[in-house]
C-alpha cells in the first residue's frame, strides 16, 4: 500500500481541501474512494501494460509455432499454457492462430491448451490482481488456470478430435513468408508505448464507470449488501455470476473496478472472479469466430471446459478465502 | 500498386481498414484499398495474426498500430 501513499494523499487533499467535504461525511468517503481508486488503477494498467506489450513483442506467433512443435506432448500442454499467459486471446488472430498451429503440425491437444488458456488467464487481471488484493491471490488466479488448460489439452489431445476441426483447416496451405514487423530495442518500446496509449485510451470510460460504480456501492449501499444475497452460503452464485457474464464483453481491465468494489462489498472473491472470467473468456463474438474452424461439438465440448474450468476456479477461490 | 487489409472481420481488423483507407486519401493515391475477410488467405501468406496489411499480395505489417504515419511510410516505401 505505501507504494500509493501519495495518491491517498492527493485524494485526502482533492476531497478535503479542495472540496471542502466534511471529513466523515458519506459524500467525501464516495469521492475519495473514487479519486484513490480510479488514480491507482490507472497507474497499474499503464504500468502493467507497457511492460507486458514490450515482451509480448519477443514472442510473435510465429515463435509460438516454434516452440510447440516436435515435442513430447505433454511439455507442449504445458508450454501451451504457460505461453497463453502473457498472449493476449483476440476475436483477431484467434483463427488465422489455430489453422497456423496445426497445419504446421502441433498436435491438437496442444493448441487446445493454449487455447484455454490465453483467455482464461489474462496477465492484465494477474496484475491488478497482485496490485489489489496481493500475491496470493494472483499466483492462485494463474496456476488454476494454467492446471486447466493443461490438463484439459491432455485429455483432448488423446481423445483424437481431429475429425471435429473444419476439414477445409487441414487443406490450407501455410505460406512462407518473413516480415520485419518490429525490429530494434527503440522501436519495441515505442510500439509498447502505442499500444498502451490506444489500450487505456479504450477503457478509460469503463475504468471510470467501474470505480463510479465502486464508489456509489462504497459509500451509499449498506455494506456487505452483496454478502447476504450472494455471499458464500448461496452454492448457485458461482454459476449465475458466469451466466451472468457471458452475454458481456469487455477486456480484463474495465471488469476489474467492477470486481473489487463486489468484492469491498461483500461478494466472496471465487464469485466475483468467475464473473470476471466469463465476461472476459466466453464471448459470444469470440465464439462465432472459432465457430470457423471448429465444428458445433467441438466447439460446444471447448465451451463447456470454459466454463467448468471457470466455476472451478470460482469454487477453488471461495474455498481458500 | 494493390493495396489490402487482411482481417477476420473483428473490431481491431475494421479499424485498420478504415486508417490506410484514410491514409490513402492523405497521400493523394488514387488506390482502392481492399478488406479480405477469408482467413485462409492471411495463412497462405504465412501470418498466423490479424489485422495484415498487405501491399501487391505481400503482408507488410502484422497486427495493428494506431500509427497512421507507420501505414503512410509503409505505403510509401513501395
Amino acid at each position: 500500500m505505501d507504494l500509493f501513499f501519495p495518491v491517498q494523499l492527493f485524494s485526502d487533499w482533492f476531497s478535503y481541501s479542495l472540496l471542502k467535504l466534511a471529513r466523515k461525511s458519506v459524500v467525501a468517503g464516495a469521492v475519495n474512494f473514487f479519486v484513490f481508486d480510479s488514480i491507482k488503477i490507472f497507474i497499474l494498467l499503464a504500468v502493467i501494460i507497457f511492460i507486458v506489450s514490450f515482451i509480448r513483442s519477443f514472442l510473435p506467433p510465429e515463435k509460438t509455432k516454434k516452440l510447440l512443435s516436435n515435442r513430447l506432448e505433454i511439455i507442449g500442454n504445458i508450454l501451451a499454457a504457460l505461453i497463453g499467459i502473457v498472449t493476449p486471446f483476440c476475436s483477431c488472430s484467434a483463427v488465422p492462430l489455430f489453422i497456423g498451429l496445426v497445419e504446421s503440425g502441433v498436435p491438437l491437444g496442444v493448441t487446445f491448451s493454449y487455447l484455454i488458456s490465453a483467455p482464461m488467464v489474462n496477465e492484465v487481471a494477474a496484475v491488478l490482481l497482485f496490485g489489489l488484493f496481493g500475491p496470493m491471490v494472483a499466483l492462485i488466479y494463474i496456476a488454476s488456470g494454467v492446471t486447466i488448460a493443461v490438463v484439459v489439452g491432455f485429455i483432448l489431445g488423446k481423445l483424437r478430435l481431429e475429425s471435429l476441426v473444419e476439414d477445409y483447416v487441414w487443406k490450407i496451405k501455410v505460406g512462407q513468408n518473413k516480415v520485419d514487423n518490429k525490429s530494434g530495442f527503440k522501436m519495441r518500446l515505442y510500439d509498447a508505448y502505442l499500444y498502451t496509449a490506444d489500450l487505456i485510451k479504450k477503457v478509460f470510460p469503463f475504468v471510470l464507470l467501474g470505480v463510479g460504480i465502486g464508489a456509489f456501492i462504497h459509500g451509499y449501499a449498506p455494506h456487505d449488501f452483496l454478502a447476504a444475497i450472494a455471499g458464500k452460503g448461496n452454492i448457485l452464485a458461482v454459476p449465475i455470476a458466469v451466466l451472468v457474464g457471458v452475454p458481456l464483453y469487455s477486456n480484463a481491465a474495465g471488469t476489474i473496478p467492477i470486481v473489487k468494489s463486489l468484492i469491498d462489498n461483500g461478494l466472496p472473491i471465487g464469485t466475483a472472479l468467475a464473473f470476471m472470467m466469463s465476461v472476459t473468456a466466453l464471448s459470444f463474438p469470440e465464439m462465432v469466430i472459432l465457430r470457423k474452424v471448429l465444428k458445433p461439438k467441438l466447439l460446444a465440448i471447448y465451451i463447456a471446459v470454459l466454463a467448468v474450468g471457470i466455476i472451478f476456479t470460482g469454487y477453488l477461490f471461495n474455498m481458500i478465502f | 500498386m494493390k493495396i489490402q487489409v487482411l482481417g477476420s472481420g473483428c473490431h481491431t481488423c475494421e479499424k485498420l481498414y478504415e486508417m490506410t483507407k484514410k491514409a490513402v486519401v492523405e497521400m493523394g493515391l488514387k488506390e482502392n484499398v481492399e478488406y479480405v475477410t477469408d482467413i485462409s488467405k492471411i495463412v497462405e501468406m504465412g501470418v498466423m495474426q490479424s489485422p495484415v496489411l498487405a501491399i501487391d499480395g505481400k503482408p507488410v505489417m502484422i497486427g495493428f498500430t494506431p500509427d497512421i504515419e507507420k501505414i503512410k511510410s509503409l505505403i510509401k516505401s513501395k
